[in-house]
């Protein structure tokens, strides 16, 4: 009886980590399998230069094209998604810092809104465009990837700032400051690191989403240097890429991906060493 | 001075909750907007006659999307089946059986895989899953397959719901009471016991929730699906024969929808199908979370 209890014992603790350890097992071999694959595809060539003519049938360029457009479309997506989601945060836990049942609430809302697929906003995004007269463009893509974020901009941002005790705001308000004046000078500076982290975090995301970006922004060889001109993005870049039938274009689909994904694990490293410093 | 500081907060005040009420809206606005456009195709054809029609014939105007819903939730049955057991187990371990140093360890492992782009896995997808399903189908079945199929879809899909599924579920165990726990080794339960009889009974709805979460979200999934899924239309049990989900549709046929007429009503008919299936599923467990957080 006992034998067999210790067995059980050492069999799910060997099992659950194995489970566990896995999970590196898998990232390695994406990061491993991506770098393998694209790594001699990978000139400096493709980082510095735009598609030249019959680049897309294995003749000279790079997808610099790309790299500006997914960082224009990212940034200026992160910008608006700052401009509407950060005030919203700061109002959930200044001004209804009394009404815990109105924002566990919204919270439960933000989180709703969380799920949705980033296809639907793609979707959504089309049809605004179209009523609105305007073409697949910069700002179209820039506005829909801005509604995907906003949600993740809010709900990050909200959970840092849900950590601050309730004296500090309390003792603002006892010396007599307004609701601005607390959440602006007193939160916000608490809520700095978790700023920052959610900014990262939905520029990661913003830069990586492809779905939503495939019916607004377009795809262009040129770098756009005005709002309503179409924009490539490093997701598509790659996605149209491995469609072609020749496998140098192939390969530079993989260049295009380590690209990609160096861009991501730098976001990620950043964020980590800022939550880090803050702590 | 005083007076200052009291109008700039009003003003302030109104913008912040303008904000938040405009951002809470969103859903509203999206599903409003979707509809418009594909009310055309609800006026001449039923509810039902969409969602459970199989003929797709666009040219014709006829629209079926039920091969498109049963791909979808045949893929994502895939995913959950892959995904459930490995989190299930890997969140047991992170929570209650490793020691810190290895929790240190492992957090950013999940944390970049949250992070990757779709499309990465989409990639992925295609360089090691596509291959060695063809491989495996030829050499354990004598199936000769391109390997772009359901099955391949499913796998990719569990791969990038991992680090969701596993997030949540965390979440769920932490909040177990070491109280519980400790009364359990205290009457002579071994540590697996007390996880078998007191962690997993106490999370249940925590752990149902974040199931649920989890298939809302492989549902709606694309890019990565799309890549590796094959995309023909035509619904097959057969895991091995490629699928066709409804946000693929969405996104492969963009490029056409304005030449054919009902076309885009029929496109943005999916989406919103896609948009009310995922934000019910959402509203249902979060709501059996909170009332399990609050309690």
């Amino acid at each position: 009886m006992k034998k067999r209890k210790l067995l059980e014992e050492r069999f799910f603790r060997y099992l659950t980590g194995a489970a566990a350890w896995s999970l590196m097992a898998i990232l390695l071999l994406i990061i491993g399998v991506i770098f393998y694959r694209g790594f001699n595809a990978l000139t400096p060539d493709m980082i510095l230069r735009l598609p030249k003519g019959g680049f897309y049938y294995g003749g000279e360029g790079g997808v610099l094209n790309a790299i500006v457009g997914s960082l224009y479309i990212a940034g200026g997506a992160t910008l608006l998604a700052i401009l509407a989601g950060f005030p919203a945060a700061l109002f959930i836990n200044v001004h209804l810092i009394r009404f815990t049942r109105t924002r566990n609430f919204i919270r439960y809302l933000l989180d709703a809104l969380w799920g949705i697929p980033s296809i639907v906003y793609g979707a959504f995004g089309f049809t605004l465009m179209l009523l609105m007269g305007m073409q697949a463009s910069l700002l179209a893509g820039i506005i829909t990837v801005a509604l995907l974020i906003i949600p993740i901009m809010v709900r990050t941002f909200d959970e840092v700032l849900s950590t601050i005790p309730r004296g500090l705001p309390e003792a603002a308000f006892a010396l007599g400051s307004t609701n601005t004046q607390t959440a602006f000078r007193v939160i916000f500076r608490q809520g700095m690191p978790g700023f920052i982290t959610a900014v990262l975090l939905s520029f990661g995301r913003g830069i990586g989403d492809a779905a939503s970006v495939l019916f607004t922004a377009g795809y262009t060889d040129r770098i756009p240097v005005n709002l309503d001109e179409p924009a490539a993005t490093l997701p598509l870049a790659i996605f149209f890429q491995l469609g072609s039938p020749i496998p140098e274009v192939r390969d530079r689909a993989f260049a295009s991906a380590i690209i990609l994904t160096v861009i991501i694990l730098i976001i990620s490293i950043i964020s980590r060493a800022i939550g880090h410093k803050f702590k | 001075m005083r007076l200052r500081s009291i109008y700039t907060d009003r003003i302030a005040s109104r913008l912040m909750v303008i904000m938040l009420i405009a951002i809470l809206c969103m859903p509203l606005v999206i599903a409003a907007g979707l509809f418009y456009k594909a009310s055309p195709l609800l006026s001449s054809s039923s509810l039902w006659e969409l969602i459970a029609g199989s003929a797709w014939a666009p040219t014709r105007g006829v629209f079926g999307f039920r091969p498109f819903i049963a791909g979808s939730l045949y893929v994502t049955l895939f995913a959950f089946l892959f995904a459930s057991p490995v989190c299930l187990l890997a969140a047991l371990y992170l929570t209650q059986f490793a020691r810190a140093r290895l929790v240190k360890i492992l957090h950013p492992v999940i944390d970049i895989l949250a992070g990757l782009p779709s499309v990465i896995y989409g990639v992925w997808g295609i360089l090691v899953v596509v291959p060695l399903i063809s491989f495996l189908a030829e050499d354990w079945f004598g199936v000769q397959t391109t390997g772009y199929s359901i099955l391949a879809g499913g796998v990719v899909l569990a791969v990038m719901c991992i680090p969701y599924m596993l997030n949540m579920l965390i979440e769920v165990f932490r909040t177990v009471p070491a109280g519980l726990k400790e009364a359990a080794l205290s009457v002579g339960a071994t540590h697996w016991e007390t996880v078998k009889h007191i962690v997993i009974r106490k999370s249940l709805p925590g752990i149902f929730s974040a199931f649920g979460l989890s298939i809302a979200k492989a549902f709606g999934e694309t890019i990565a699906v799309m890549m590796v899924v094959g995309n023909s239309i035509g619904f097959s049990l057969n895991p091995l024969q490629p699928g066709y989900p409804l946000p693929a549709l969405i996104a492969n046929n963009y490029g056409e929808m304005l030449s054919i007429p009902m076309y885009d009503a029929a496109l943005m008919f999916a989406a919103l199908l896609l948009l009310v299936i995922i934000l019910v599923i959402n509203l249902v467990f979060r709501f059996i979370i909170y009332r399990t957080q609050l309690r």
